[in-house]
């Protein structure tokens, strides 16, 4: 058996991490290799595609449930999915309550703990939305996920996100070797979407390891609980993430110290490309208008 | 400047420099802001003590250094140990892991009369002993079944607070709507407190938000049938700031009632809910620990228009001069029985200072302790003929080393949030005849050769308040200091004696 590789997709809320790191999973298991999900967003929707149904039963539910963590046995968490893609949830508290930042902490210790990440080649993490605290931050500390992939978007706040996820890893890169692995952009069919998902990967000092093309396909199987790569594998679509699962395959001991760049910068690259005006081209505009307003 | 000190390095402004060469740069300049040595001052002297010296030039109540070694305590000691704890028909429950209810079970020696676990809870440890999955999943439903417990275990309680520990507030738990809903379950008064230890620099800010949370969850609610049910008398003074450390309100409540006033709320030590709930109906409030209860005393100064004064119950001198000043506020007759009450303890004064005066004159004490006791006890050792040359405050702020300047004369040493390295050298230096602090420094005091009493919990003696106390206090001083234990501390082989074979 080749090394255990511990991947984790970061990126924003509702960026598609969760479709897009489940259809790329789908992919590497058609590829031979023996997977685990890790689902460390409380929502435990991260193996939805894979199991083809939602919320299986979470470590931290089952956890309280029986009084502690230490009580549960990694059979009552481990399920099998999708090509048998082994998959668990975290899960956490409801929004609003407790603290899921340590439900993550403790998840990933019982897991670690349990041997559930012996007899596998790929252990990956999805994460929610932002590293809002250190309890998000784990799949990237102590060793654990060797490279990131953030999936983002040609939109600010996407490229925001991105970011900020960077620093996340630059802080974590000394300490416990963890590397940006590569953006993955989710079309969302912006203005030069494309040269912009590359354009901050270069600032990143990483690269644009694929562009997923928009196609309504992935909906539909979404609708279905399926993967694209279940629902249509002879698809364009499936084809595209048999692509991406073979790149990050490939990219295996690659991946890099990020360099996330201040707001400033990020601010200053959006008016290059247009997508953002500078404040005398706004002043210029806001005169304009009130000029066509007096004539 | 004059030096009042008996022993010693004579510079005690040199001695701080030499104590501070050991800190790097940033530690250094920042330690130094709070080592001084009081200095003359302009003021009027104390009518009492006949004193005025300047003790506020340095910082005080600010953060401490990271890496040191310091005594202070956190928000949850302020709230939990000192205001809450003493509460005694009420449940406090330590909110959170294990620990630190563990750890402050028991309580600090506040004395009550009850039956514990039955009517009285002071002694007892409650908590909700936090586990992995309650940080995770919100300890709100357990708080809510533990106070459940607690009203079928033990119906006599008169009611609950809940004393936050750190992990509280960093989840988010919402213990203000537990308790609304407690209350209106049970109908019992129900105090959630936010005093979770990582907040303020010291036990201090503990105290300002144990002392809000009795504004907020006991006298803005509804009035209670004790409440209802009080009638307000002419003679009627709360005593604030006595947590009754083995005994020190009573012997202090004998004093005043002696003089014919009528002690209705004693805070906190030895006293009920309904104390609490009824002092806004009082005529005046008697502050002695001003550090941590000056904040309810302004408030019902403010809104039930009470006024407040401090006193000082420690040693003859401050006894005879607060009891004057304390019945000032009231007719003559009460005045002529504070005159009363004065003479008739005198003979025990004469005493006392007869038989022990002769055997401390002259000896010389540093103390080291919370916010009140560096100046409130210094008379106390004066009228022993005890001189102080060091004093300094754990959380003290800048107006407790204002008032100290009415206590100590000029050329005393004051440290502020002192380190454990500081406070050993200023010893190691001075060596005094008697160092009066807490438990941690005990030990190593006393491995120094230097006698020592605790000064927080009196060393498991007391009471020390009142004309009873100064008599248990002068006896202790004396055991310490001239306990034949020091006269054994060298080696034998290194006496003179054996040396001359």
């Amino acid at each position: 058996m080749s090394e255990l590789r511990q991947i984790a997709f970061y990126g924003k809320g509702g960026i598609g991490k969760s479709t897009t790191s489940q259809n790329t999973l789908a992919a590497l298991v058609e590829m031979g290799q023996k997977i685990l999900i890790v689902g460390c967003d409380p929502k435990a929707d991260s193996t939805r595609l894979i199991l083809n149904s939602k919320a299986q039963d979470t470590v931290l539910h089952l956890a309280a449930e029986m009084g502690s963590v230490e009580d549960l046995e990694l059979e009552d968490v481990l399920k099998v999915g999708f090509k048998d893609i082994k998959c668990v949830e975290s899960g956490g508290p409801e929004p609003g309550v407790g603290c899921a930042g340590r439900g993550v902490i403790t998840s990933i210790n019982f897991l670690e703990e349990n041997g559930a990440y012996d007899d596998v080649d790929y252990v990956s993490y999805d994460v929610l939305g932002d590293v809002v605290c250190g309890g998000f931050a784990m799949p990237i500390r102590e060793n654990k996920a060797q490279e990131i992939y953030i999936v983002m978007s040609g939109e600010m706040m996407a490229l925001y996100a991105a970011n900020n996820i960077a620093k996340g890893i630059l802080k974590y890169a000394n300490s416990g070797g963890v590397r940006l692995g590569g953006l993955i952009c989710n079309e969302r069919q912006t203005d030069k979407e494309l040269e912009l998902a590359e354009a901050m990967a270069a600032k990143l000092g990483s690269q644009l390891i694929h562009f997923v093309p928009r196609d309504n396909i992935v909906q539909h199987a979404e609708l279905r609980r399926q993967t694209v790569l279940q629902y249509a594998p002879d698809s364009a679509q499936a084809n595209e993430y048999r692509q991406l699962a073979q790149k990050i395959h490939n990219n295996s001991g690659k991946g890099v110290i990020p360099t996330p760049i201040t707001m400033e910068e990020l601010e200053e690259m959006l008016m290059e490309f247009g997508i953002m005006q500078s404040e005398e081209e706004r002043l210029a505009a806001i005169a304009a208008s009130e000029g066509a307003v007096a004539g | 400047m004059a030096k009042d000190h008996v022993s010693g390095p004579e510079d005690y402004e040199a001695m701080i420099e030499e104590v501070l060469d050991a800190y790097p740069d940033k530690a250094r300049k920042r330690r130094a802001k709070h080592l001084t040595v009081s200095k003359p001052s302009d003021e009027e002297p104390d009518a009492t003590t006949g004193i005025a010296s300047k003790c506020d030039t340095q910082k005080s109540n600010i953060k401490s250094v990271p890496g040191v070694m310091t005594i202070r305590g956190c928000a949850y000691a302020g709230s939990k140990g000192v205001v809450w704890g003493p509460v005694k028909d009420m449940v406090h429950i330590s909110h959170g892991p294990v620990g630190c209810g563990q750890y402050s079970w028991s309580q600090r020696r506040n004395y009550y009369i009850g039956k514990t676990g039955v009517d009285s809870f002071v002694t007892m440890q409650f908590t909700t002993d936090f586990q992995e999955k309650d940080i995770v999943f919100g300890g709100d439903k357990k708080l809510g079944k533990t106070i459940d417990e607690i009203n079928e275990l033990f119906p006599l309680s008169n009611g609950v607070t809940i004393q936050s520990e750190c992990p509280i507030g960093l989840i988010g738990d919402d213990i203000e709507a537990v308790a609304r809903e407690k209350k209106k379950e049970t109908g019992k008064t129900m105090v959630p407190v936010r005093c979770e230890g990582f907040r303020g620099v010291s036990q201090s800010l503990g105290h300002h938000i144990a002392n809000d949370a009795v504004r907020d969850w006991v006298f803005e609610q509804p009035e209670s049938d004790a409440v209802k049910a009080y009638e307000p008398g002419p003679y009627d003074v709360n005593v604030i700031g006595d947590y009754n450390i083995g005994g020190d309100a009573w012997a202090s409540r004998i004093l005043l009632e002696e003089m014919g006033l009528n002690v209705v709320g004693n805070w906190s030590g030895d006293a009920t809910l309904a104390e609490i709930e009824r002092a806004p109906k009082a005529r005046l409030n008697l502050i002695h620990c001003y550090r941590s209860m000056n904040y309810i005393c302004r408030y019902m100064e403010e809104k039930y228009g009470i006024g407040w004064m401090e006193y000082n119950f420690f040693g003859p001198t401050q006894i005879a001069a607060s009891l004057r000043a304390i019945a000032k506020n009231f007719d003559e007759t009460i005045q002529e029985n504070a005159e009363k009450v004065i003479a008739k303890y005198q003979p025990l004064v004469d005493e006392v200072i007869a038989k022990f005066r002769p055997r401390l004159e002259g000896k010389s004490v540093m103390l080291y302790v919370g916010g009140l006791r560096p100046r409130h006890v210094v008379t106390a050792y004066d009228d022993l003929g005890m001189v102080i040359a060091g004093t300094g405050y754990e959380f003290g702020h800048n107006d407790d080393y204002k008032r100290t300047g009415h206590y100590v004369k000029d050329g005393t040493l004051i440290y502020d949030d002192v380190t454990g390295y500081e406070l050993e050298k200023f010893i190691e230096k001075i060596r005094p005849d008697l160092v009066g602090s807490g438990i941690k420094e005990k030990y190593p005091v006393q491995k120094m050769g230097i006698p020592f009493r605790q000064m927080h919990s009196w060393d498991y003696s007391g009471p020390y308040h009142g004309y009873d106390g100064f008599a248990i206090f002068a006896r202790d001083m004396d055991l310490a200091i001239n306990n034949p234990v020091w006269g054994l501390y060298g080696a034998p082989w290194e006496s003179p004696a054996i040396a001359a074979e």
